[in-house]
């Protein structure tokens, strides 16, 4: 049985596992959303677009509710003082992920234009909001959040709401996370179309790598400029920790600290940096997996060195930093933690393989004339 | 009342509307699921089209609802964390468990194969795609079985124990929370309730095209499989009705109590009291009329077993309040280091209390200088207001009722070929499509409101359990969430009544009503 603190561990990883696989399979749906106006000028292409995603995005979506899921088991305190301190954020977001569902399944089932129109619309933003609401929300970590608990009872408050969480920092991560979505998703929509949709896919992603490329190198500028957390003194990490118990302190650039102490580490930034450039050479020589391939390596990578740069910290607090919640002192029991452990250690390959299985018996590009063939009961 | 400044208020209010929003979809998908399987296995095992046909539109119908279904959940999962911080703290280490194996093991599945199953019938062998029907159903009750498992945990704890190092429960058995008696009691009371809601919907729909005599051999197959499995829903939901869970566990006492207006303990057997006035304030039933032996047979399923009657409980929860107070004096001293043998001692033999005492924060926050007014107060608290407990529970009982005399005639009819001189029984079915939903509702009203004044059973009150935000926040939520609810609530219905009104047409096969011939 793993002890206490490799337990911890990899439960920060897995974490951040289930954020890669959210970012991955429902970024490219979010993504085809918000390029859905633009890569469609009529109906039909647009539904090409639409299907492309539609039969599969669903299944997608459960990455986002098992990360939520896996972090209310795993670290409850997360769930509980950064789901509030995000919360009108947070209910933004849920508004346009309502629009989803409920878009994907009733545009195409009345052939009114206006309707379509508008559910077009409703699907661009259900991607758009939610891919800048969680950039901001990532953005805003590296702040930290305006939260303490109180040392008997650990009952969360908090000093401030949405509008401090618009600030520049956070608005530059939020658009970061909606290019890097779009990227995701015209890489998609590259890999699954033809026609004019695919050529339209083709020309936004060049456009879009070097977005993504460029507000990747700002943000990792501006981070040495932050001030980051430290870590100064702990009671046994193989224990149950209460947040207040450690010494935390504050330094210049501490955010980047761990890069600069290993720095091989730098690897994992600069394959987020390399891999919309990359994209955008295969997908000029038409190697479509290699295109989305490396797309998906840049939403991983880029999710993947945030998280480095915050270890061991998982929710920052910029008002008390001592009750700042690491994945030492936030997470949930021994016991609780095995047990999801060997839970998802038995299901996740079985959801992977059937999800698999889905996506071959799906496979094949989305035609305008596969549309007109099934117009009644596609998408 | 609800002061309009009170974040727990609010912050309720928004639980229970976006809770029983989401239930208006959730049981059409558990029961329609099952219904699409049935259609399909008899379309795979005859090779009859008009059952393919059958599946397919009674699967546009389950898309429709379904999506609803999807976007409504989302709120649930994320309100925890935003509303009910608090309690997301204290109980996360048990109550996330079952919600993250949801997702894991219910939620990818049917959100997976729901895609295939619209899309994949060109591109999957008969068998296949009955197939992926069934793990699409499967998926929609294993869902509902994980989230039953939570709540019926907020119901009746088992298997956690508080760490006062921590400050929260924490889990202390898995199984136990799998195998919680209320869980599993209201699992399949839930799912059945849905089955019930599915066959009324196919029923009245089919009986409707019946009345306008079109369709009528799509709509008398589809009339027979949902009459069969109705009837079966509808006894299976009344005779295992939720009640049977009542017997374990002190808030589940609390609410059978309530659900009855037993404001004494009789001997046993209990009567049943079928209709009455609850009178809170003067604590007896006014205008009661009473069944003997029936209560007492239900609720114990035993002759020898009294139902235990409002005003003794509430003697019994003085003393657990009394006790909670020792618990949290010692709970203080603790957290503020002091580790000594007394304090433990203390502790332990007071902590199973503990939640009655933190009902006293509500008046006093520091909860051991409780004044003998505040006790009381907190005592009266811990009986919910028994009024629409008793009326709620009636109402949903008796539409069970009422289903299984639908659900019955309508499979007799059919059996003795005498269902089309009964226009008074399609119009019924027609007219009770909506009811299921009303039984249904009313059950989550006697189940959470219920639960009162806890989140969860004996431990944590409802008072504590909600994040600290301001009200301005959760006023701003709840308008969003509604009119957005609402907007969508229009348009689902249109849809849904378009698409009932378009009939297997919709399939755009041409061989329905309304459709030219196809050209040879």
């Amino acid at each position: 049985m793993p002890d206490y603190f490799t337990l911890k561990l990899i439960w920060w990883l897995l974490i951040l596992v289930l954020l890669i696989g959210f970012a991955i399979m429902d970024g490219f749906d979010m993504g085809v959303a918000m390029l859905l106006p633009f890569v469609g000028r009529t109906d039909e292409e647009r539904r090409v677009a639409i299907n492309v995603v539609g039969p599969t995005w669903e299944g997608n979506q459960v990455w986002l509710v098992l990360a939520a899921g896996a972090i209310f088991a795993a670290w409850p305190l997360v769930y509980a003082a950064g789901f509030s301190s995000y919360y009108l954020a947070l209910l933004l977001a849920l508004c346009a992920l309502y629009l989803r569902p409920v878009g994907f399944d009733y545009r195409s089932k009345l052939a009114n234009p206006r309707w379509r129109a508008f559910w077009d619309w409703a699907l661009f933003t259900g991607g758009l909001v939610p891919a800048l609401i969680f950039g901001i929300a990532i953005g805003n970590l590296f702040l930290g959040l305006p939260f303490r608990f109180d040392p008997t009872t650990l009952r969360v408050s908090y000093e401030g709401g949405l509008s401090g969480q618009l600030n520049p920092f956070g608005l530059v991560c939020g658009g970061l996370a909606a290019a890097m979505l779009a990227l995701q998703g015209a890489a998609y929509l590259v890999l699954r179309s033809e026609g004019l949709v695919w050529q339209r896919a083709r020309r936004y992603l060049h456009g879009l790598a070097i977005l993504v490329s460029s507000l990747l190198l700002g943000v990792m500028i501006w981070l040495n400029f932050l001030p980051g957390l430290q870590l100064l003194q702990h009671g046994d990490l193989n224990t149950a920790l209460s947040p207040l118990t450690k010494l935390v302190g504050q330094q210049a650039g501490g955010w980047l600290a761990h890069y600069q102490h290993t720095p091989w580490l730098k690897v994992v930034p600069l394959l987020a940096l390399l891999g919309p450039a990359i994209a955008s050479l295969f997908a000029a020589r038409n190697l479509r997996w290699g295109a989305f391939l490396a797309t998906s390596v840049t939403c991983a990578a880029t999710l993947a060195s945030a998280a480095i740069a915050l270890f061991p910290f998982v929710l920052p607090s910029r008002i008390d930093p001592g009750s700042s919640l690491t994945l030492w002192d936030a997470a949930s029991s021994q016991r609780t933690l095995l047990v999801m452990l060997v839970v998802t250690t038995l299901l996740l390959p079985i959801v992977l393989m059937y999800t698999g299985w889905v996506y071959r018996v799906l496979r094949g590009p989305i035609t305008v004339e596969a549309i007109r063939a099934n117009s009644k009961n596609l998408y | 009342m609800l002061a309009p400044s009170d974040v727990v208020d609010l912050s309720r209010l928004q639980f229970a509307l976006t809770a029983l929003f989401h239930f208006l979809f959730v049981p059409l998908t558990l029961g329609l699921s099952w219904i699409l399987v049935i259609c399909e296995a008899v379309y795979v095992m005859t090779g009859q089209t008009i059952y393919r046909d059958m599946t397919r539109f009674w699967g546009k119908l389950f898309g429709i609802n379904f999506a609803m279904g999807v976007a409504t959940g989302l709120t649930l999962e994320f309100q925890f964390g935003t509303n009910w911080a608090y309690y997301s703290h204290y109980v996360g280490d048990i109550f996330g468990v079952p919600l993250a194996i949801e997702g894991l093991m219910a939620f990818f599945l049917e959100s997976t194969f729901v895609g295939l199953f619209f899309f994949g019938w060109d591109r999957l062998s008969k068998v296949q795609h009955l197939g992926v029907t069934t793990l699409l159903a499967l998926g929609t009750n294993l869902s509902a079985l994980w989230i039953l498992i939570a709540n019926g945990w907020m119901q009746n704890p088992v298997g956690a124990e508080f760490n006062y190092q921590t400050m929260r429960m924490e889990l202390t058995s898995l199984s136990a929370v799998f195998f919680n008696t209320v869980a599993q009691v209201k699992f399949v009371h839930t799912v059945a309730a849905g089955y019930v809601t599915g066959a009324m919907f196919v029923l009245g729909i089919s009986a409707w095209y019946l009345l306008k005599a079109r369709d009528t051999g799509f709509a008398l197959r589809s009339f027979a499989v949902a009459a069969g499995f109705g009837l079966a829903s509808a006894v299976s939901v009344v005779v295992l009705g939720d009640e049977s869970g009542y017997s374990t566990g002190e808030v589940q006492k609390v609410k059978l109590a309530a659900i009855e207006a037993e404001w004494e303990t009789h001997p046993a057997p209990a009567g049943i009291t079928v209709i009455g006035w609850p009178n809170q304030a003067a604590e007896r039933t006014d205008y009661a009329l009473k069944i003997p032996y029936v209560l007492g047979l239900i609720a114990t399923r035993s002759t020898d077993t009294p139902v235990i009657g409002i005003k003794d409980l509430k003697k019994g929860h003085e003393l657990r309040i009394r006790s909670g107070m020792q618990a949290y004096a010692a709970l203080v001293r603790l957290r503020a280091g002091d580790r000594s043998d007394a304090v433990r001692l203390q502790f332990e033999q007071h902590k199973a209390d503990l939640g009655y005492g933190l009902l006293l924060k509500k008046y006093t926050p520091a909860v051991v200088d409780a004044s003998e007014v505040q006790i009381m107060q907190a005592v009266n608290d811990t009986i919910p207001k028994v009024w629409p407990l008793f009326f709620a529970f009636r109402v949903m009982v008796g539409l069970g009722l009422l289903f299984i005399f639908i659900f019955g005639v309508s499979a007799w009819s059919l059996a003795r070929k005498q269902l089309a001189p009964r226009r008074w029984l399609l119009r019924l079915a027609v007219l009770s499509v909506p009811l299921p939903w009303v039984a249904a509702e009313c059950g989550w009203i006697v189940a959470e409101y219920g639960r009162q004044p806890w989140t969860i059973s004996g431990i944590l009150p409802t008072h504590l359990s909600a994040s600290s935000i301001d009200a301005s926040q959760v006023w701003a939520s709840l308008i969003g969430i509604g009119s957005i609810y609402l907007g969508l609530f229009v348009v689902e219905l249109y849809l849904m009544l378009k698409y009932i009104r378009l009939g297997p047409a919709s399939l755009a096969t041409g061989r329905y009503h309304g459709e030219m011939r196809p050209q040879t």
